[in-house]
């Protein structure tokens, strides 16, 4: 194993992390409508992501600038190929990131609902279209022997893409439906809890379609273990949702872990492959940059990852401790206040 | 308009409204820390207070920052990706350490800041709030960096057989001169632009609410403000002198733009306002400091400034045949602007500690429209600050290596960029219209109420 083959190792863990994440972020979001009856139970719910939706996000950011820095012309080609389906995942995030900032901000109800609104597209937007990225991904984009992308966004709407977009978007909102069953109490976790025993299925079936394609068309031993390990996560996240959402939300996160694994794995060393000529595939030796690139960056990420990490497990401690004992929708208001009046 | 223009409007439109919100979140960190800071050594209510009021002002730049800033990333490689290529090895790893050192320990420590002032002790709580300031500050130097290897690239050998640059030397890309004064000249900037607005927000304040609870602690505020724009306005002087001396050297061309100097002199005189046309053959009338660009130039007021006739010259011989001339009259009133929208925030940041030095409160309503004015001039400096600084490294995208025009994607269409800058303008121009009215709200409004036992009443909410 080389340095491109660790930094790519590197990328994939960050795309696995940024799922695992934002996953139950953007499940949180899509199921506001659903589990959110009133303006102070969807307050108590965006309560639940509110202090870490953006440290979660950087993990995207970091993937996107190790990708740019380890292998330019991956990063290059990717997006510039999938643009119009980027394009539509930046505005999404945009509109997300802005409406869980600003709902709080105003003091109507109707300036919090029409927020509530953008939140819930903002969150299901990029929980499909992450999926149908991944999904023209793995099926191969038409790139020529310039790298260049000669097709259209026609190219880019497939069966791969739907099956792709039908994964992350049922399995992001199992996996939050599970997360909120963990961070909620009372009513809120009931219906957490309800919901997530219905979403349960859903995932499984997509996964099985997906992992499938992949096998027939580029599997191996190793995708046929992970993939198997992907659909046999959910399907134990799916009979865990009524019993030990802990154990279910473990499970779904496996589920994320596996699914990433299988795709990165499927090509390897293909990163993007070429579906007019196997030669014209971009690879993890054509598109890397040189060794000493790479070692400066093993060195920031050997000293500074598991940094980050610490930090940001602690702010989940810390958090953890805090909605597990006051959040009730039944009370109203926010979490923050009660915990200032119960003092 | 082709792709290349799409793509250059797309990129300025979009870099230039995340830099409203950068200098903002930059500087309106440690104003909030310092207030926080007051509050826990004095509890002082009004300074718990204050940090509320601008630590919510700040909440909404922040996040209007962070969410712009997404889609210059993305950017790189949808547009450029033909640049991406030729510099990834080496201007991508600046980028990927912004983002492990600098975004990780800004959005997480944020979250907390937002939502731990229950949960945390004071002091972790204040200590939140710190780390976030510095985050964005390193921030600040890794992207400094990154864009000062385009103004001047160090570090590197260019590979012939895989078409791009390549590092060789990681120390000279962080810690290259142009980057270094760069970040000086840019958070002098953002302090400069904070304290205005810290000035601007306070002064409105005192004039409509005078004999309000609150107006010493807006008082107060409105003197830090002035302190801060005044001293930043000093660095940001002393720094932009010192760019100009670097720039010089590394980008004459540039330097002769800036001031439509077409040919070399010896010594050199400033304009500072000329009339007619830009292109050199016709000048009308001109107000002229002699000697000043010789000493902006060079450091001494008789040196020698090279003309834009000698260095297209010089350039078509070392480059080959071309056009290294920028857009002329757009660096030279960007640069003019840049110095004098600056200049003028700081002069009434002097004018305000004058006129409130004592305990006195100016009597003129025109002093309260000129700070509030003052908001917005830092704002426009900064703007015209890197329009002038990427238009005029033009046509260069990567000086003396590759052409802007050689870095667009091959493979989008025209219609695609032109999709996206149409998305992003009107998402953009919706976004200003929300925030401006958010701001607006929270800066008219009172110091939140706070006191020992309505800690958590809902004026003093900074979450959701
Ligand atoms: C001098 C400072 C400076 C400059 C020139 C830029 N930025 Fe910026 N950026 C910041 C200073 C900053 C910041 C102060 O650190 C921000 C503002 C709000 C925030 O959270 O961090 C930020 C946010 C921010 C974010 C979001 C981080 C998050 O989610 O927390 C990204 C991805 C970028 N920027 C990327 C860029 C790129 C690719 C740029 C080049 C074109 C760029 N920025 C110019
Ligand atoms: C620190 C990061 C950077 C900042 C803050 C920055 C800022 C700016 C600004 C303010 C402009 C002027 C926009 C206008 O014309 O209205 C500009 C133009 C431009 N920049 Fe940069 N830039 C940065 C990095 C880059 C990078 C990495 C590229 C590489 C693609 C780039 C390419 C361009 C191009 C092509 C233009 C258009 C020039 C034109 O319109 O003539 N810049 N940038
Ligand atoms: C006497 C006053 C000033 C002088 C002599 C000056 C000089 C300069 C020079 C020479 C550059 C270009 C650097 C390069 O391209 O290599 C520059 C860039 C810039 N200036 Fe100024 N400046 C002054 C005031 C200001 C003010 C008041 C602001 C904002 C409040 C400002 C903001 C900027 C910004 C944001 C840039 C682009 C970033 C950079 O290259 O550092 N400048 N300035």
């Amino acid at each position: 194993m080389d340095l491109a083959d660790l930094w790519f190792v590197a990328i994939a863990v960050l795309w696995t992390g940024y799922f695992f994440l934002e996953g139950f972020d953007f499940g949180v979001g899509m199921l506001l409508p659903v589990l959110g009856r009133t303006d102070e139970e969807r307050g108590a719910l965006i309560q639940t992501i509110g202090g870490v939706w953006d440290g979660n996000e950087v993990w995207l950011i970091v993937a996107a600038g190790a990708t740019f820095a380890a292998f330019p012309l991956w990063y290059a080609t990717m997006f510039s190929s999938l643009y119009l389906l980027l394009l539509a995942v930046l505005v999404a995030l945009i509109v997300r990131g802005v409406a869980l900032e600003f709902r709080g901000k105003g003091d109507s109800p109707r300036w919090r609902a029409n927020w509530d609104r953008l939140l819930v597209a903002g969150s299901l937007v990029p929980a499909v279209l992450w999926g149908a990225v991944f999904g023209n991904i793995a099926r191969g984009l038409p790139l020529d022997a310039e790298h260049v992308l000669r097709g259209g966004l026609g190219d880019l709407l497939n069966w791969y893409a739907l099956v792709g977009g039908l994964v992350t978007v049922t399995l992001f909102l199992l996996h939050g439906a599970l997360f909120l069953s963990l961070r909620t109490t009372g009513e809120l976790q009931a219906r957490a809890r309800r919901a997530a025993s219905r979403i349960g299925p859903l995932p499984v079936l997509a996964i099985i379609g997906f992992v499938a394609a992949i096998q027939a068309q580029r599997g191996t031993a190793a995708t046929a273990v992970t993939g198997g390990l992907a659909v046999v996560a959910l399907l134990g996240a799916w009979a865990m949702t009524r019993r030990w959402a802990g154990l279910g939300f473990v499970l779904t996160g496996t589920a994320i872990v596996a699914a990433t694994a299988t795709l990165f794995l499927a090509s390897y060393p293909t990163v993007l492959p070429s579906t007019i000529d196997p030669a014209y595939d971009i690879t993890v030796h054509n598109a890397s940059s040189t060794d000493y690139t790479l070692v400066v960056m093993t060195w920031a990420a050997a000293i500074f990852l598991p940094i980050v990490l610490a930090y940001q497990a602690w702010t989940y401690w810390i958090f953890a401790k805090r909605i597990g004992a006051v959040q009730s929708p039944a009370a109203g208001g926010t979490a923050s206040e009660e915990a200032d009046a119960s003092r | 308009m082709d792709q290349l223009d799409l793509a250059r409007w797309q990129f300025g439109i979009t870099t230039v409204y995340h830099f409203f919100f950068v200098p903002l979140t930059i500087g309106m960190a440690w104003v909030v820390a310092g207030f926080q800071t007051a509050w826990v050594r004095t509890r002082n209510p009004a300074y718990l207070g204050s940090t509320l009021f601008f630590g919510r002002l700040f909440l909404i730049i922040f996040a209007l920052g962070v969410v712009t800033g997404i889609v210059q990333e993305f950017q790189f490689g949808m547009n450029w990706s033909e640049y991406s290529v030729f510099v990834g090895d080496v201007f991508g790893a600046p980028l990927a350490f912004e983002g492990l050192l600098a975004f990780f320990l800004e959005s997480t420590f944020i979250g907390l800041w937002i939502f731990g002032r229950d949960r945390l002790s004071p002091r972790l709580h204040l200590a939140t709030i710190y780390l976030v300031a510095i985050g964005s500050l390193v921030s600040a130097s890794f992207i400094l960096a990154a864009n000062a290897w385009m103004q001047h690239p160090v570090g590197f050998t260019f590979d012939p057989v895989e078409r791009r640059a390549e590092l060789t030397d990681i120390g000279a890309v962080l810690m290259n001169p142009t980057a270094l004064v760069a970040v000086y000249h840019t958070v002098s900037a953002a302090f400069l632009t904070a304290g205005a607005f810290v000035l601007g927000v306070s002064a409105w304040q005192l004039w409509h609410r005078s004999h309000g609870p609150d107006a010493p602690a807006f008082r107060r505020a409105a003197r830090a403000g002035m302190w801060i724009t005044l001293v930043a306005g000093v660095a940001v002087l002393a720094s932009g002198h010192t760019q100009g001396v670097i720039m010089t050297q590394q980008q004459p061309m540039k330097m002769a733009a800036a001031e439509a100097l077409y040919r070399t002199e010896q010594p050199a005189s400033f304009s500072l306002l000329t009339v007619g046309t830009l292109d050199g053959s016709r000048e009308i009338w001109s107000i002229k400091v002699p000697g000043l660009l010789s000493f902006l130039a060079t450091g001494t007021p008789d040196g020698r400034v090279e003309g834009i006739y000698d260095l297209q010259d010089r350039y078509v011989q070392q480059f080959g045949p071309g056009d290294y001339r920028p857009n002329i009259p757009l660096t030279y009133w960007s640069y003019r602007l840049m110095i004098g929208c600056g200049l003028l925030a700081t002069a009434i940041a002097a004018v305000g500690l004058w006129q409130t030095r004592k305990g006195r409160r100016p009597a003129s309503p025109w002093f309260h429209r000129a700070a509030v004015a003052a908001i917005g001039l830092p704002l426009l400096a900064n703007s015209f600050g890197w329009i002038f600084t990427e238009m005029g490294r033009q046509p260069w995208v990567v000086w003396g290596q590759m052409r802007t025009a050689d870095g667009v994607s091959p493979g989008v269409a025209a219609s695609t960029v032109l999709t996206s800058m149409i998305v992003f303008t009107i998402l953009y121009g919706v976004l200003a219209v929300v925030g401006v009215y958010l701001l607006r709200r929270h800066a008219s409004a009172g110091l939140p109420r706070v006191g020992a036992d309505s800690e958590g009443a809902d004026s003093a909410r900074l979450t959701y």
